[in-house]
Parts: structure tokens; sequence; C-alpha cells
């Protein structure tokens, strides 16, 4: 187990981490030069599209140090958005040390601190990394300053890199090896191994992800998971290189995969421990810290049909997202659904496209919610994250919202304007703190309703992509709340209302009218929208008519080009979800939220 | 009449004398080259003549049939007469842009059997001509006009552009001027009446200028008042507005030959970029004079590409091109022949269409109405 070293790469989002995973894996030869591509790990589409890690990518790698031995390096590339630190945590529960990347321009970020506060709960060796040294705008020794007053850590320690150009990756391989220990385990103990991740495939059934803590498994063997006492008989065991790679045995200390012919989903849960039927572990590993979800919406298939499948594939799709959370739900206006639980909005962005990509579903999101706190009449307290739900407003006594913390990092020169949108967004009890001449750290207590409502496209684009930004859940406050309701031609489509703060509440009905206005297109007869308090209109705005639609000449080849067109509209017409006669895109939904700034 | 349901021929002549700013079609400026296509269009007639013996119209299009010389336009008109039977009275149409032939020309085709022609006169305003690029002027077209009344043509086609960019930022006022047009066009009591909306084809000069311009063509709002409009004009001048863009004098001057297009009758098309279609496999030509006259020298047929409708297809295609006539869509023949009963199946959309005032549906059809026709994209998309 000596020749074994496990470990995450964290750092802020685009700091590096895939980049470096990259020459990680070509210096140590694991794909050859004619399959090789950039952010080799990021292999899912909207990974490559998006440009951002979005699952946690284990890949071991073979390496023979300046100390003439072999070792087997277990990597695991890890996201950097907020929304995504569930991955790194479940990540850094197989690992004893962490490359921490800073990026040499842009210096530590809120995520860096958020991750290395991780790496420090789980006890692990910290290697800071400072890379993109090849930029012009580089400035290594103030990164090094930030390394030691920011983060804490002996910037002398830091290596110098640039993934992108090759330099510093010897350096970090050894220092991996020397720094980081390997794994400790009895490989003759009972079997105790920690599922930290899994995905479904069609063939071979549940695929799991596991990182072995104690004793040896093999093919053969029957395993028992400790969470319901299932049983299988193992078929397989195997390491990951880019693709999964057989392995006679998986061994305490190491990371890999088990298929054992899972086919009923809900038997395995990350954060189970795996042990073996006939010669049990004693106690189960203390696996991972429960996720609450932050963010709600509900999701409806857009044909009735779908329904069962949509069920199925949301099983399915959880085995692969230990974040996301739903159970049933139903909406007069959409019909059966799920009620789904996210860590952010950009997380339900990815939750969305992911079903309809790798499930091929059609599917439409409700306007996404926080989870409010009602204290009734009769003393009792509803807990509410669905506005369909919103309880009688004359039964409510006490009305709460939940309150964050967010911590900003940013050039003073944006300071100006990034408090007066803190402001706008109801933000209060700020503070200030200067980490170094020119950049400040900023925070401040804001209604987290506000912070999904547009806050963090416009705090990008208020500091030009300089700033960093990380929250905390703290308390619940008392807040006046009031639901805001969209009516499409007379009918309230319930997967539209919002619950919004009164002194909002205006403002939000003449953003949702307008938006959607934009987002439905022109239909056969006039459209009105109106946002409702109560009974009392707030808001309105029409679409009317389409008068114009044909095409002027229709011979020969026209035809054929036409009707390619129409049978490609007709695949789209699917997207759309008929209310009343209206049919109304899936966009509209999820542009609800958002303002007219962006 | 029994000879309805013969196919239809189409001879793409792919020459003009130059190009104007709007427009896709294949055609080119090199009439030096007008004697391989000659040559090519009688070895295409001979590989087709067993496959399509009978024609009852035949339409010579473009391009611009008209740049050919009058022995040249003899030539064809012979060969596919002695390729192909010719039913007794059908229809044969000839496109002519104004200012291309001469009042004895035009006698000769009158001789020589053609007894339709269509004239591009586009507009009878000369700063719109200008700004399509065409080449004569309006006068030009109104002499056209004349000249083929006085060879005896009793049955004329006018095409007209509607739908320009407005240069002085006055939509209203070329608005007004297209009214003027379509008053013109009405004076000389034309059979039929195309009404196009101008529409950008890629690759075109329009296309490029307006790209660069703050120029546009008109929104939804206005280019539904133009296609109104025009229907209720021309209407109330006692035409029929029987397709999208198509007016008749009365029912007997509709363009037999179109009609084939939207009602699945074969047709076969000869010439470059020409397309057919023999009831259920459709082809096409390749858009290159030389790869067609490169093919038809080897001896084989020029075909860039060929598909087989499924029942889907034909069905859709059916639906939309129906849809696009005022007749509308007999849902009983459309049931027999193409397997779907719309008022079983659609009957709620049909219903839904109805009260929105886009289709009537009695007398065992779904027809559009003036509103409908001018959304029929729509139309099929709902109903499809
Ligand atoms: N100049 C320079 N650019 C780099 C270097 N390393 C990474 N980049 C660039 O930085 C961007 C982000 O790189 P990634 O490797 O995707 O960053 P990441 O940390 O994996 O990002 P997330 O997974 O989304 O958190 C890409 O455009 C890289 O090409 C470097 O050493 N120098
Ligand atoms: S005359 Fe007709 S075919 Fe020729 S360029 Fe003009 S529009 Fe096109
Ligand atoms: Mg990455």
């Amino acid at each position: 187990m000596n020749h074994i070293r496990n470990f995450s790469i964290i750092a802020h989002i685009d700091h590096g981490k895939s980049t470096l995973a990259d020459r990680l894996i070509q210096i140590t030869g694991v794909v050859d030069a004619r399959n090789f591509q950039d952010q080799i790990l990021d292999n899912m589409d909207i990974e490559r599209e998006r440009g951002i890690t979005i699952k946690s990518q284990a890949i071991a790698l073979p390496y023979r140090a300046a100390d003439g031995r072999d070792y087997t390096l277990n990597l695991i590339d890890t996201p950097g958005h907020v929304d995504f630190t569930y991955e790194v945590s479940r990540s850094l529960a197989s690992c004893e040390g962490v490359l921490l990347l800073v990026d040499a321009a842009q210096g530590v970020q809120a995520q860096t601190l958020a991750n290395l506060y991780l790496a420090l709960e789980n006890d692990l060796a910290i290697i800071p990394v400072i890379n993109k040294i090849d930029l012009p705008s580089a400035d290594i020794e103030r990164v090094k300053e930030q390394i030691d007053a920011e983060l804490g850590l002996d910037p002398e320690t830091a290596i110098l890199c640039s993934a992108k150009e090759g330099t510093g990756i010897e350096e970090i391989l050894e220092a991996v090896v020397r720094q980081i220990p390997p794994p400790v385990g009895d490989p003759e103990a009972p079997l105790a191994a920690l599922i930290f991740d899994a995905k479904y495939d069609a063939f071979r059934g549940t695929v799991i992800h596991c990182r072995l803590f104690a004793g040896t498994l093999k093919a053969g063997d029957v395993i028992r998971f400790h969470y319901n006492d299932a049983t299988y008989r193992v078929e397989e065991v195997g390491r990951f290189r880019l693709q999964r790679e057989k392995a006679d045995a998986l061994r305490a200390g190491e990371v890999g995969y088990i298929i054992a012919g899972v086919k009923t989903v809900s038997d395995v849960r990350t954060g189970d421990t795996i042990t073996h039927e006939s010669r049990p572990c004693a106690a189960p590993l203390p696996g991972f810290k429960e996720i609450k979800p932050v963010v709600f919406a509900s999701i409806y298939p857009i044909a009735s049909d779908d329904y069962e499948d949509l069920a199925v594939s949301l099983e399915k799709y959880k085995l692969n997202d230990g974040s996301f959370v739903y159970e049933k739900d139903s909406s007069a206006a959409l019909g059966q659904g799920f009620r789904c639980g996210f860590l952010g909005l950009l997380h339900l962005d990815v939750v969305q496209e992911r079903l309809e990509r790798e499930y091929d579903l059609s599917i439409i999101l409700s306007v996404p919610s926080v989870r409010y706190h009602f204290i009734l009449k009769d003393g009792a307290s509803a807990w509410v994250d669905n506005p369909m739900h919103y309880p009688d407003p004359v039964s409510v006594v006490k009305s709460e919202e939940p309150y964050i913390r967010a911590a900003m990092m940013l050039p003073d020169r944006y300071l100006g304007a990034v408090m007066k949108l803190c402001m706008e967004k109801r933000g209060v009890n700020s503070q200030m703190n200067y980490l170094s001449p020119g950049r400040v750290e900023l925070t401040y207590e804001m209604p987290l309703s506000d912070v999904i409502y547009d806050f963090y496209d416009r705090f990008k684009s208020v500091t030009q992509g300089y700033g960093s930004f990380d929250y905390d859940l703290i308390d619940y406050r008392e807040s006046n709340l009031v639901l805001l309701d969209i009516l499409v031609n007379g009918e309230k489509v319930d997967a539209l209302s919002q619950i919004v703060h009164r002194d909002r509440a205006r403002a939000r009905g003449v953003q949702a009218c307008d938006r959607l206005k934009d987002e439905i297109p022109r239909q056969m007869f006039k459209i009105a929208i109106q946002g409702a308090i109560g009974g009392e209109i707030v808001s309105r705005s029409t679409i009317s008519a389409f008068r114009k639609d044909v095409t002027a000449k229709c011979y020969g080849g026209d035809i054929t080009r036409k009707r390619k067109l129409l049978e490609k509209q007709k695949k789209g017409k699917k997207r759309m979800k008929m209310i009343g006669n209206v049919s109304i895109p899936q966009s509209a939904f999820l542009a609800v939220l958002k303002s007219d700034t962006d | 009449m029994n000879t309805e349901n013969l196919p239809g021929l189409y001879l793409h002549i792919p020459f003009c004398r130059s190009k104007c700013a709007y427009c896709g079609f294949y055609s080119r400026t090199d009439i030096s080259r007008i004697p391989d296509f000659l040559k090519g269009l009688r070895a295409e007639m001979a590989l087709y003549r067993k496959a399509f013996p009978r024609f009852d119209t035949v339409y010579l299009g473009g391009g611009t049939p008209s740049v050919l010389e009058t022995p040249h336009l003899e030539a064809v008109l012979d060969t596919v007469r002695r390729h192909f039977v010719i039913a007794d009275g059908a229809e044969i149409t000839v496109e002519i842009n104004p200012g291309d032939l001469t009042a004895e020309a035009l006698r000769t085709l009158r001789a020589l059997g053609v007894n339709r022609l269509t004239l591009g006169c586009q507009s009878f305003d000369d700063a719109v001509l200008a700004f399509l690029g065409r080449r004569h002027t309006a006068g030009q077209g109104r002499d056209a006009i004349l000249a083929a009344r006085a060879a005896g043509f009793d049955h004329l086609g006018l095409d007209l552009i509607y739908g320009l960019p407005a240069p002085g930022g006055d939509p209203g006022a070329t608005f007004r001027g297209w009214l003027t047009t379509l008053r013109t066009a009405l004076s000389f009591q034309p059979e039929h009446l195309s009404c196009y909306q101008l529409t950008l084809e890629a690759d075109t000069p329009l296309a490029a200028t307006l790209a660069l311009s703050p120029l546009s063509l008109p929104d939804d709002d206005l280019s539904a008042r133009y296609f109104l409009t025009t229907s209720e004009r021309l209407e109330a001048a006692g035409y029929r507005h029987y397709e999208v863009s198509n007016f008749a004098r009365d029912d007997d001057h509709r363009a037999r030959h179109n009609r084939k297009y939207w009602d699945h009758t074969p047709y076969l098309g000869l010439g470059p970029a020409a397309h057919s279609f023999d009831g259920a496999r459709r082809w096409w030509n390749p858009r290159d004079l030389d790869a067609w006259v490169g093919a038809l020298r080897e001896g084989v047929r020029p075909i860039a590409g060929e598909e087989t409708l499924t029942r889907d297809q034909q069905r859709l295609e059916a639906l939309f091109l129906g849809l696009r006539t005022r007749e509308g869509i007999d849902i009983r023949a459309f049931r027999r022949r193409y397997g779907l009963d719309l008022r079983a199946e659609r009957g709620n959309e049909i219903g839904q269409l109805a009260a929105a005032g886009l289709v009537r549906s009695d007398g065992g059809r779904v027809s559009p109405t003036r509103r409908g026709l001018a959304c029929a994209d729509f139309l099929a998309r709902f109903l499809s």
C-alpha cells in the first residue's frame, strides 16, 4: 500500500484543475497523443460546452518516482463552482492529500478558502500550487503573500506551475509522492468500502464507485450494503483509467469500482458502507454529511404520458448526483411531477440539461424558490418551499425567510458597485476587510431568495469577472411575504407563482409579465398575462396574435425543404407545454427569475 | 377534363442576362453556354421519354426562358413534342422578362402553341425595380404586357413582389407604392397574378446589403397588412385568391401546372436544379450546369439527390400544401389517400383554428380563411 497515493485537485473555479490533470495524465502516459484532448476528464458534453467541471472524476496514474520506485497515483479532479461543493467533499473522503491550486493572476478567491477548509476538516496533506505563472498578469509574490496571510500555509512550499505550458509538473508528482502519506488500512481486515459515487449502466446495472478503507474485494465475493442489508454477488471490480479497467482485486487504500448486477437502483446510496456478507466489518464508515438543498423547483414531463419514464430516470440520475433530492408533487396546471431540491441555480440548470440529454426527457421546471417558514395562528409551524403550498394568508402570524452570509472577494475598485448591488438585494450588516492593498473581503447578510434571483450573474458583471463569491446559510429572519400569482388568459398557472417580499411584489410582477411576454411566442389569439397578489392584479402584459406566418413560394424543390423544416419543428413542438390553449416554452418558467439587466 | 391527372413537364432554363439582387434561383449569365445547355436538354429528354411519355402541362421557367433566341425556343418546344406526347388542350407556359422579346418573337411563341405567358414585371415603380436589381423599367413592363396582348395571348400572368424595405424610413410610403403597382397591374386585366412577399435568400447581394444597412424587411404586422390588403383589393376586383401567393380571374385561369406541385401529381423537371416527382420518389438535378452537362454526356440521368416519401411524409406534405390553397383539404379524400381522419384525429385543433377565424370547416373540408392563408405554415404545424 506504500506505493499508493490518493489525492484531489481542488481550487476556485477556472483556476486550472482540469488542465493540470491533463498534464499529469500525459506525463504518466496513460493516454496516447492521438486520443488526447484538452480537459480530458471533463467528459460530459455539458462540461465541454460550458468549459467547467461538474462531476468529480477519478483516474489512476502509474508513476515511477525519482526514488526509482513505482507508484499508483489516484487523482481526482474536482469542480470549482460553489454549487458542486458536495462533489468536492465526497472526493476528499477518499484522499489523503490535495493539490490546492491558486491562479497566479487572480490569487486566492472565495472557493479557494472554502475548499481549503474542506481539506482541513478531512485532515489532509495540503500542497499549495501556484498555477498559470505563464500569464503576463501573474503576480507570484502577491499570491505567496496571500497563501501566507489568507490561507495560513507556508508559501515557501508552494510549487510554481503552468498547467498550460507544462512547467512544474514533475515537481508536483514528486511532491505528491513525498508529502502525501500512503493510505492506511489492513487488507486482511473485514471489508469496509465507502460508496462515494455511482452511475447507472444500461448493460451492467449500477456501477459503484468506492474507496476501500479495509479488507480486500474480488469478483465472486458476496457483498452487503450496510444501509438496507441487501446482498449481491460481485461480478467485476476494477480501477479507473480513462475507461474502467478490470482488476483481480481491490485492496484497502484503493479507489475503484464494483459491478454486482445491482438493478434495484435505490439499494445504492452514496455514503453507505459495503462489507462482506460472510465477514462483516464491525461498524459502518462515517459517510457524508447530509446535504441541504437551498433551491427548490418542480419538474414535470412535457407530455403527461412520460411521467413514469421521468420517475425511473430521476432515480437513475440521483445515483450519479448525490446532491439532488426529490419527492412526488402535482400541479393543477402541469399535472404529476416531482418537487426537487438543488444546491443552487447552476445545479438546477445542470440537472435539467442532464436529464434531457442523458435520459432523453422533455421536462418543464417551475419557478425556483427557497424554503420559507411560517408560524400559523394555531401555533403550528409550516415549512414551505413550494408556492403552491403557500398557507392561507389570514392564518399566518409570522413569516420567515432564510438568510445567508455572502462572502465576496474583489478588487476595491468595484466596491461601490458591489455594495449598491447588495443593498438592492436587501443586504444588511456589511463588513469589510482589506486583505491586501487594493483587495477587499466583503460580507453581507442577505435573503437567499434575492441571491437566487439573478444575483450571481449581476455580481460577475459588476466586478467584470474579478470578484468571487461564496455563501453560507445563517438563519431565518422575519419577513413580510406575499404570494405572487401569474395568470395566462385569466387562468392561474401555479408553476409560475412566486413567494416574494411584499415591498418587491409589484416590481417582480411587472418583471415577470415582461419576461413572459418575451418568452412566449405569438399565437393565434391574443394572450393576456397578469400578475396578481391575492385577488389584486398588479401587472399585466399582452402578446398580440401572430398574423403572418407563411412562405411566399412553394414549388418543386421548396416542398422538400419545407417538409424537412416542418419535421424539425414538430420535434420542437414537444418542448412546449400546453396550458389551457396557450403553448408555453420551457424557457419561460426559468426566465421569470431573471431581470431585464442580462 | 380527363387529362387533369397527367404529369407536368418543367424545363429549367438556367440563364439570365444579369442577376437580380434578391434572386436565389439557379441561373447564370454566360449565355455563350446556351448551346451546351440545349444539347444537354435534348439528351435528358431522351433519358426520360419512356418513364414520362405524356404531359398535359409544360412550363418553361428559370432563369429566364426569354433570353433564348426565337430559333432556340422553337427548337426546345419542337424537341419536347418529338420526345413526348403533349395532350390536346395542354397548358403551355413560358416565363418572360420584360424587355427581352420582340413583338415578333411573341407571335412566334403563340404560333408554337404557347398559350400562357407569365411576365416578370415585379413592380411598376422604377425605384423599386432598381432596388431589386431588375434590368427593365416599369415602362418596359407595360410594353411587354401590351405586346403579349397584341400577339394574341389571352392567358397572361403577372409576377409582382411586395414587402420591400422602406429606404426613406417611411414604410407607409412603400406600402402605398405597392398599392399603386397593384392598381397599375389591374388596369391590364391580367388573367392571373402572382404576388410574392420578398424573402431574403442566403448569399444574395440583397442579403449582403441588408446585413450592412439599417434597412429591414417588414415585421409581422406590416407583412400581414401587405398580405391581407393585397388579397382584399384583388378579390374586390374579382380575382380569386386561390393559393397563398396566387390569384386568378376565374377558376379556369388558375395555374394548372403549379397545381400539380400542390396535390402530389407527378411532374418531370429537366435542366440544372430542376426537381421531379413520380408519385412517391422525388429527385433533383445538380445546381450546376457543368455537372448536369457532364452527366448527360456520359448518358446518365443527372441526379444530385433523391428521396422516397414515406406515408407520413406524404401526409405531412399533403397537409401543408393543401392548407396553402383556399380550397383547403377535402377531409374524406385526404383520409382515403393519406390514411388520416382529420376530423377524428384533429377535430379539437380544427375547432380551435375555426374559433380563431383561421379556417372554415364545413362541407367536408378544412379551408383556410384569408387570415388563415396568411399563416398557412402555422396551420400546418398546428395540425401536423
Ligand atoms: N495561461 C494559462 N491558462 C491556463 C492554465 N491552466 C489552465 N488555464 C486555462 O484556464 C481555463 C480554465 O481551466 P480549467 O482547467 O478548465 O479550470 P478548472 O479549474 O478545471 O475549472 P472548473 O472545473 O470549472 O472549476 C482554461 O481556459 C485553461 O486553458 C495555465 O497554466 N496558464
Ligand atoms: S430574372 Fe428571375 S431568375 Fe433571373 S436573376 Fe432575376 S429573378 Fe433570378
Ligand atoms: Mg475543471
